[in-house]
């Protein structure tokens, strides 16, 4: 009899939990800013896309897919003596309100396998899924408008590499 | 009497060239004081590469001569510090003004089995028209990097690759000798005022 009681509460908290996950992922919000892709030459088949991202509870960005790349991968750039490491990650950490900066200087968004040239101007859909630590999966449409390296580098980036 | 002779053409020579010995003319490198990048004058390195550039002719150091050549490594698929070091060098070029028109950046590939001579050019030329690129056959591309001290390596993911490399830029005065080592955290200011160094003295 006890037992029983006990299953139905324990039941009904599981509904209250599932309930509070549902409204918290309804809550959940990924913003990202400034996404762009850099544009590429005839031929050149892979490119990068950058953006800032800020989660406003403790979450990871696990993947991200783009209809203009038959592969895209999130790699992370790190420089040992002037030695530039370039290689995949299964994750970026997003902390609760924290903006993370997908930029040329360390985790970036490889497309790679491109179906064609990236122009001056062109938009490139993103789709990024982004998982917060409730396990609560969110999906994020961006449009990420094709700049040359020169115009991001105009864009506030004369001052190198490091901050 | 001979020796004497050869002893007066040198003093005298001097004499003219005195401010060229003093500042390293004559072909030794005294070392230089950079402000921001590193002084490679004593280092031997990068002299005798032989490559082939975008419209398939044989280029060596000497092809460069009576310029300040600035080499990188690197590969048109690296999605950072390849453009953001072609597009400082670009940006030097600029703040230097007439001085800038010396300074002739070279992009040596990493990745020639990628990096076709067409992708190439079209790749360094996207920022700047002077810019050149060199391609070596895989065993040159091995030999070029070990001359000059630059580490690469493939990463492989999944069934491609990307590449690990060197980002350093090495700048040679307009005689060939190596003098400088650019680090990819300088600004293109920082690494203007370096090559002004450079061009003080060669």
């Amino acid at each position: 009899m006890t037992a029983l009681f006990t299953k139905a509460v324990s039941r009904s908290l599981l509904a209250v939990s599932l309930l509070a996950g549902v409204s918290l992922s309804a809550m959940a919000q990924t913003r990202v800013d400034d996404a762009w892709v850099r544009t590429t030459v005839p031929g050149q088949p892979s490119s990068g896309a950058f953006m800032r991202i800020t989660a406003d509870a403790d979450s990871k960005l696990l993947s991200v897919a783009s209809p203009v790349a038959s592969n895209v991968q999130i790699h992370q750039m790190s420089m040992t003596n002037d030695v530039m490491h370039m290689g995949p990650v299964d994750a970026v950490a997003l902390p609760a309100g924290k903006t993370v900066a997908l930029d040329p200087e360390g985790y970036h968004v490889m497309l790679m396998g491109l179906s064609g040239q990236i122009k001056e101007g062109d938009q490139v859909p993103l789709t990024l899924t982004v998982e917060n630590d409730k396990g609560v999966r969110e999906t994020l449409q961006v449009t990420a408008p094709a700049r040359t390296m020169k115009e991001s580098m105009d864009m506030g980036h004369d001052h190198g590499m490091a901050h | 009497m001979n020796d004497l002779l050869t002893r007066r053409q040198v003093l005298g020579g001097m004499g003219i060239l005195g401010l060229g010995l003093l500042a390293g003319c004559d072909g030794s490198t005294t070392a230089l004081n950079f402000k921001y990048g590193k002084d490679l004058s004593n280092e031997i390195r990068g002299r005798t590469f032989k490559l082939t550039d975008t419209e398939g002719e044989t280029k060596t150091l000497s092809s460069f001569r009576g310029l300040m050549p600035m080499v990188f490594f690197g590969f048109t698929q690296c999605p950072s510090v390849c453009p953001t070091a072609l597009a400082r060098a670009a940006q030097i070029k600029k703040i230097m003004g007439e001085d800038g028109k010396t300074l002739q950046v070279i992009f040596i590939t990493v990745d020639p089995e990628r990096d076709t001579p067409q992708v190439l050019d079209a790749y360094v030329k996207q920022f700047d028209p002077s810019f050149v690129a060199l391609r070596g056959t895989l065993e040159q591309t091995k030999q070029v990097a070990k001359e000059f001290g630059v580490f690469y390596e493939k990463e492989p993911i999944g069934d491609t690759y990307t590449m690990s490399h060197t980002a350093t830029s090495f700048v040679f005065d307009s005689r060939g000798n190596l003098r400088l080592g650019l680090s990819p955290s300088l600004s293109a200011k920082q690494c203007a005022e370096d090559l002004l160094t450079v061009m003080e003295v060669c």
